[in-house]
């Protein structure tokens, strides 16, 4: 009897909405944490939560324990064949009790997220109390830095169940089917009169590009699983261990060498995937919002087989300055490598942070704020490099020498200033240059130029101790690898407090 | 049809393509001076210049239209 409500539970809702899982390219839940854990579930409790009401197999929702790359995982996964995921008493129940188990056993917590949200029939037993629905975010706020979660979307977080992503460290988002959105088209035509479709407003490639929601995006279920356990095989189980180390690899080689890519002239671009390329371990890059604000480059990585963060500009994308969404993007970065005690490499080429009205409108100022807050905090080794110019704030934000790296390295051609040569001059001379004949401009602004650029020359930065060291391009790789290791045993409290007033 | 538009705030340095010609996905149509840095703008998808819209020393605002594809 027993054995038979086991095998009818385990298989889930009814065959329809499995055909119709498999035509939206959906997978079971069960078969998905099977791509997922090296060996399949372990162990899952509550199987046989509201059993006795026949048509909801476990309530809705899958939890155990499993293994991703041998490391412990605790997972929780909806199943959309039941009451399209929906969230009962029991759901809700299992739910908590499981981030409670994670963050017990100190491991981290997977959301495989495809829920249509509350049973709002049954919202007095799963939304208001002290164990309702609010408690899972209550404890994802708690865990949070403690053990790395991690939400894999694979059909809708609606309304309140919006908030499960929003509270991962990262949210990986399958195109075409996740979405998250707090009001349903249906309900924002009802509601404000807006007529829009599901895709447009709270879809996986406007959440991956635009809104900055989703930070991965998937063409499949399979490539969104793929990606999450390479992801995890960067993070240690918890905040007070370290992330395991591969074996060291040889960056790919290529024809040309970073001597050859980088431009001499400081205004023309870039691309800094090939630098990066060249200097961490062949196939280790795992980027993080690829889609969003591609003109700063965020991405785990290894050096020698030691997990990095990367924090990089990208010349080759408005041409790598610091805008409010790539400040909020490394700002969240930052931290997330911050906590799991993942090392920093900062890869400068910035022209500084955007300047005009639309900018100052959207508060640079404070988003650009959130970016060297969380920078300054960070106390994981911090390794610097400048590779053609950090001007202005840009310098700051890339973590230059006021904000405590380990290192901050120069390649040789690399200029640090308050602005460029060009502006500079400009903003010094105007008036002169105004007063001048109009033949003899030319000339003095060259001269001024060229006086600038001697005052703000590299070797002279570092006769005055202000950059540690100045290497040739081609010897960066060989420089981190040589310095990342020495700097492993740093141990710092950033300072004594509650918490830092973070300028959100 | 599909517009080309200005990643970011600047001034239109250079205009790359002309009425008629073909362009591809990932190719520059125009480059904007913007920072003191030259910024790239590339075509999106395949298709026609029908329209050049902006230039060449136009001031530009992020979203506006440069060049229009058929």
């Amino acid at each position: 009897m027993s054995e038979t409500m086991k095998d009818k539970i385990l298989q889930g809702g009814q065959p329809k909405y499995h055909e119709k899982n498999k035509a939206q390219g959906k997978l079971f839940a069960r078969e998905r944490l099977a791509l997922l854990l090296d060996d399949g579930l372990q162990s899952e409790d509550g199987l046989y939560a509201n059993a006795l009401a026949g048509d909801l197999p476990a309530d809705g929702v899958i939890t155990g324990i499993g293994k991703v790359n041998g490391q412990t995982v605790c997972v929780l996964a909806n199943d959309s064949t039941i009451k399209a995921g929906s969230w009962g008493k029991r759901t809700v129940e299992k739910m908590i009790r499981i981030q409670e188990t994670a963050e017990k056993l100190r491991c981290p917590m997977l959301y495989l997220v495809d829920s249509a949200g509350a049973r709002i029939t049954d919202q007095l037993e799963m939304f208001p109390g002290r164990r309702g629905a609010g408690r899972i975010f209550y404890n994802q706020v708690k865990m949070s830095g403690r053990v790395p979660q991690i939400c894999l979307l694979f059909g809708p977080s609606a309304a309140g169940g919006a908030y499960i992503p929003a509270f991962c460290d990262i949210v990986v988002m399958v195109e075409g089917n996740a979405s998250m959105y707090l009001g349903s088209p249906r309900m924002a035509e009802m509601v404000i009169g807006e007529k829009v479709d599901l895709e447009t407003m709270g879809g996986a490639k406007m959440h991956c590009s635009v809104s900055g929601c989703g930070d991965v995006l998937a063409k499949t279920e399979e490539d969104a699983i793929a990606y999450t356990r390479k992801y995890l095989s960067y993070f240690p189980s918890n905040y007070t261990e370290r992330s395991p180390v591969e074996a060291p690899k040889p960056p790919a080689t290529f024809e040309k060498s970073i001597a050859d890519l980088i431009p001499q002239n400081q205004n023309v671009p870039f691309n800094m995937y090939d630098l990066i390329d060249r200097l961490i371990d062949e196939d280790s890059f795992c980027e993080v919002k690829k889609l969003f604000a591609p003109e700063l480059i965020t991405g785990l990585g290894r050096i020698d087989g030691q997990p990095i963060g990367i924090i990089a500009n990208q010349p080759r994308v408005k041409g790598g300055v610091l805008f409010h969404d790539s400040a909020d993007k490394a700002a969240k970065f930052i931290s997330l490598c911050d906590a799991f005690n993942i090392p920093l490499v900062f890869l400068a080429d910035v022209p500084g942070f955007m300047i005009g009205t639309q900018v100052e409108k959207v508060g640079i100022i404070r988003h650009g704020a959130k970016m060297i807050f969380a920078m300054s905090e960070a106390t994981v080794p911090k390794l610097t490099v400048i590779v053609r110019k950090a001007y202005g704030a840009g310098l700051y934000a890339m973590a230059g020498p006021a904000f405590e790296p380990d290192c901050c390295i120069a390649l040789s051609n690399a200029q640090i200033a308050v602005m460029g040569p060009e502006a500079a001059v400009n903003a010094v001379y105007a008036n002169k240059i105004a007063e001048l004949p109009e033949e003899e401009r030319t000339a003095f602004i060259n001269e001024k130029r060229k006086e600038y650029q001697e005052e703000i020359d590299i070797y002279r930065l570092a006769s005055e101790l202000i950059v540690d060291d100045v290497i040739e391009p081609n010897e960066l790789r060989q420089a981190l690898a040589t310095r990342l290791p020495l700097y492993m045993s740093k141990y710092v409290t950033f300072t004594d407090r509650k918490h830092g007033v973070n300028p959100v | 049809m599909t517009m080309v538009k200005a990643s970011m705030a600047g001034t239109v340095w250079k205009v790359l393509v002309a009425e008629g010609d073909k362009v591809n996905a990932g190719q520059d149509v125009a480059i904007l001076e913007s920072m003191k840095m030259e910024i790239p703008i590339a075509a999106e998808e395949d298709g026609v210049v029908t329209k050049v819209i902006a230039n060449e020393g136009d001031f530009i605002n992020v979203d506006d239209d440069l060049i229009e594809l058929g």
